[in-house]
Formats: structure tokens, sequence, C-alpha cells
């Protein structure tokens, strides 16, 4: 079992690192959306400053959906995602392993890289730790919830925008927790209230929305 | 005698059915209406505190359960075509969500109606509008997804999955709305009612409230027949409908 789940993450995040220019693009549009705020709103650092949590999640939340394309659209078109449905292990285990590995490929570059921006925004040195651990804990949220939309529209024209239709409702409890515990942090007060939640809703999403994908594959492939 | 629950599980047999209840809860849903305008209008009393600009919760409040409740019975509708594979029940629930995303539409626009006079603004970020609005959003990619796929038996199964994690979800984003709006700007405003109704203003409320769910049956079971008859366009039952004098 074990070893399928470590297959399946070899094998995409092998694939992905033959295509780096993919995986720098996600990285590259959180950078471009988190600086385009500042040229819109003004550069005054304090208003910055109350804006930097939500803009950085929001920019994280636009940059993770986008990159769900690729979770499943690339193995449905040459075939690929046939042949792992028919392997003996459940679906879902096959799910968390293509989870596992979009989200080293898409999360964890972005959380390494949200420090710098944050820099960028003038937040207080608490807040940025709180910033990773959020984005530790909320980014493979993100890559669990939008499994389910990605493998909805498998195969189905239009998928790209119509992902984002699905999906960002779905995402709403993250930007929340996540944005507030950073907000928190920068007022100087406890962010572990968040955190924990964030943590919580993680292992909710573990349990339930490979269930939930491994169903939507097996719809979108009869 | 053994009862055959699932006699009208079948189209074929849930479409005559269907024509037959109709006129009745349309009906319904008519005088209703008219008795649950009635009484908002002219007989509850003006409330001291907002004046006549409360009565629009006589249709606000209605609107917003029905959105709710919808949203449920469209989920329990999709959950049974997943589980049982009847095409009826998916049917239904496809019949039910524009009914439940106009109620929706409803609710945050009567919503804005009554906010401008009271709070002084269209819009607030307040917990319940925030989630009705993402309510909205929800029913809004059920239909898109819906309408995105061209086979419409898989079309059914997937809506029914987002469906059932949407259900999951609702409560969830609730709360977190709910704690988002308490953190950042305390309790300003709140929608609750006074404690203390009228009970003429209940009682015009429960009545168009119960006027909405007659509405509601009507709307979704004349939709679901559009639904059969497109759907079962290649059966014989169908041609034999068509032949048949009207």
């Amino acid at each position: 079992m074990m070893q399928t789940l470590r297959y399946v993450v070899f094998r995409d995040v092998l694939l992905a690192i033959r295509r780096r220019a993919d995986v720098a693009t996600t990285l590259f549009f959180f950078v471009i959306v988190a600086s385009l705020f500042p040229l819109g709103v003004g550069p005054d650092p304090k208003l910055l400053r109350t804006m930097a949590p939500g803009i950085l999640w929001v920019a994280a939340l636009l940059a993770s959906m986008l990159s769900l394309g690729r979770l499943f659209a690339e193995d449905y078109a040459d075939g690929s995602l046939e042949q792992l449905v028919l392997v003996p292990e459940p679906l879902a285990l096959v799910v968390i392993g293509k989870v596992v590995a979009h989200w080293l490929v898409s999360g964890l570059p972005l959380v390494l890289i949200s420090p710098v921006i944050a820099l960028q925004f003038d937040l207080p040195r608490d807040a940025i730790v709180t910033l990773l651990l959020a984005l530790l804990l909320g980014t493979p949220l993100l890559s669990l919830i939008g499994a389910i939309g990605a493998a909805l529209t498998v195969g189905v024209r239009g998928g790209g925008v119509l992902i984002s239709l699905l999906v960002l409702p779905l995402y709403v409890p993250v930007l929340i927790f996540g944005a507030g515990a950073v907000d928190a942090s920068a007022m100087g007060m406890d962010a572990s209230g968040h955190l924990s939640i964030l943590g919580a809703l993680l292992l909710l999403g573990l349990g339930l929305a490979p269930w939930a994908t491994a169903a939507a594959l097996r719809i979108s492939l009869e | 005698m053994k009862l055959n629950w699932f006699k009208y599980a079948s189209p074929v047999t849930f479409y005559p059915l269907a024509g037959k209840l109709i006129p009745g809860f349309a009906l319904a849903a008519a005088i209703l209406t008219v008795a649950g305008l009635y009484i908002s209008f002219f007989v509850a009393p003006t409330d001291f505190q907002q004046g006549e600009s409360y009565r629009i919760i006589f249709i606000h409040v209605p609107a917003a359960w029905m959105s709710m409740f919808i949203y449920i019975v469209m989920a329990g509708w999709a959950a049974a075509g997943l589980i049982f594979n009847t095409r009826l029940s998916s049917m239904m629930a496809s019949a039910l969500a524009p009914t439940g995303a106009l109620f929706t539409f409803i609710a945050l626009w009567t919503g804005a109606f009554w906010g401008k006079p009271t709070w002084g603004a269209w819009w607030v970020w307040d917990a319940r509008l925030t989630s009705e609005l993402i309510l909205l959003f929800l029913y809004m990619g059920f239909l898109a997804l819906h309408a995105a796929i061209d086979d419409p038996r898989r079309a059914d199964r997937a809506s029914a999955v987002l469906a059932l994690v949407g259900v999951v979800n609702v409560p969830i984003i609730y709360f977190s709305v709910k704690w988002w709006n308490t953190l950042h700007q305390g309790a300003s405003v709140s929608m609750t009612m006074a404690p203390k109704m009228a009970a003429t203003m209940l009682l015009g409320m429960l009545v168009m409230a119960l006027a909405c769910w007659m509405y509601s049956i009507a709307a979704a079971l004349a939709r679901v027949r559009c639904i059969i008859i497109e759907r079962e366009q290649q059966a014989e039952w169908v041609a034999n409908l068509a032949k048949e004098p009207t």
C-alpha cells in the first residue's frame, strides 16, 4: 500500500521535474498577483501591512487553483488515468498520492517563497512565521479540496473556468482561518486558535476529500 | 396488498402523477400568496423601530429559509440518485436547483432593499449575508457543472457528488464566516429580529413561507416534467403521449 502511494508521488513529482516550466509558472503567478496589489491600492505601508494577509492568501488560493488543471487532465489525455483507476489498491490512495505530489510541486514552493513576499509588505517577524505555518497547513488542504473539482471536470469542455466556480466557494473557510491567523499575529494576538482550526480542517479534508475525489474520478471515466 | 414504494420512481408513471399534482400546488401557492400578502400589508402592525420597511421580511425570511432547505433537499435527491441509481431522483435534483438559486437571489436582493433604509447600506459583510452569497455560488457551481457535461447521466452523477461535497461544507462555511465576522467588525449589526414579534407578523411570515413551499413544489414538478420529456424523447411512451389528443 505504501509502495503504491510512494510510486504515485514519485511518478508525478518526476513528471513535474521533467517539465519545470509549469512549476515555475505557478510560482511566478503567485509572486506577480501579490505584487499587483500595491500597484493597485497605492504604496502606503500601513495600508499594505493590514492588507497583506488577505492578499497573500488570495494569491495563494488562485495560484493553487490554477495548477489544479494539471492534476488529472494530462493523465486523462494520455490514458494513464484509466490505468491508475485499475490499480488493485483503493483509488482514494492513488488520489492521496497525486494530491501529495501536487502539493509538493505547487504548494510547497509557494510556502517557501511567501516570507520574501511578506517582507515586501513589511509584515512583522511573528506574522511571517505565522504565515509560513498557516500556509503549510492550508495549502495541502487547498490541494485536497481542489482535487475534487479537478476530478469532476476531467474531460469537460471549458473545465478550466468551471473549476474555479466549483472550487473557490469551498476554499472560503481556508481563506478565513489562514488570513485570520496572520492577521491576529500581526496585531500581536495569539494565532494558535486559527492554526488549530486549520489543522482540524486539514485532517477532515484528508479523511473525506480523497473519497469524494475517487468517486468523482470514477464518474468522469465511466 | 403490498405497497409498492417504487411505483412512482419510474419517469413513465411519475410524469402523469406530477401533471395531476401541479395544479393543486400552484393553486395553493396562489391562494396562500394572496392571503400572506394581505396579512403582511394590511393586518400586520407597523414596526415601531423600523417603520414600514420591515415588511420586506415577509418575503425575505421565507426566501432565505427556502434557499437553504432546497439545497439540502436537492443534495438528498442527488444522493438518492447516486445510491439507488434512479434516473428520477437525479432529475428531481436538477429540477430543484434553479428554484433554490432563485430563492437565494431573492433573499439577497430583498436583504439589500431592507438593509438600505435600516442599516444605511445596500450590503454589509454580515455573516448571514456572506454565507447566503456563498450558497448562491454553490448553486451556480451545481448548475454550471450540470450544464457543462453533455451526457445527462454523467452530468447527474458528477453534480450529485458536488452537491454532497457542498452539503458537508455549508455548516463549515457558515461557522467560519460567522467567526470571521465577529472577529472583524464586532456585533455592530445583527439580523436577529426583536425577541417579541407580534403574532400577526409571525403569522404573515408563516403563511408566506407556506406559499413559497407550495410554489417550490409546483415549480420543481413542472420543471421535472420538462426534464423527463426531454431525456426520454426516444422512449415509446413519450411518442404515444405525443399522439394522444390533449
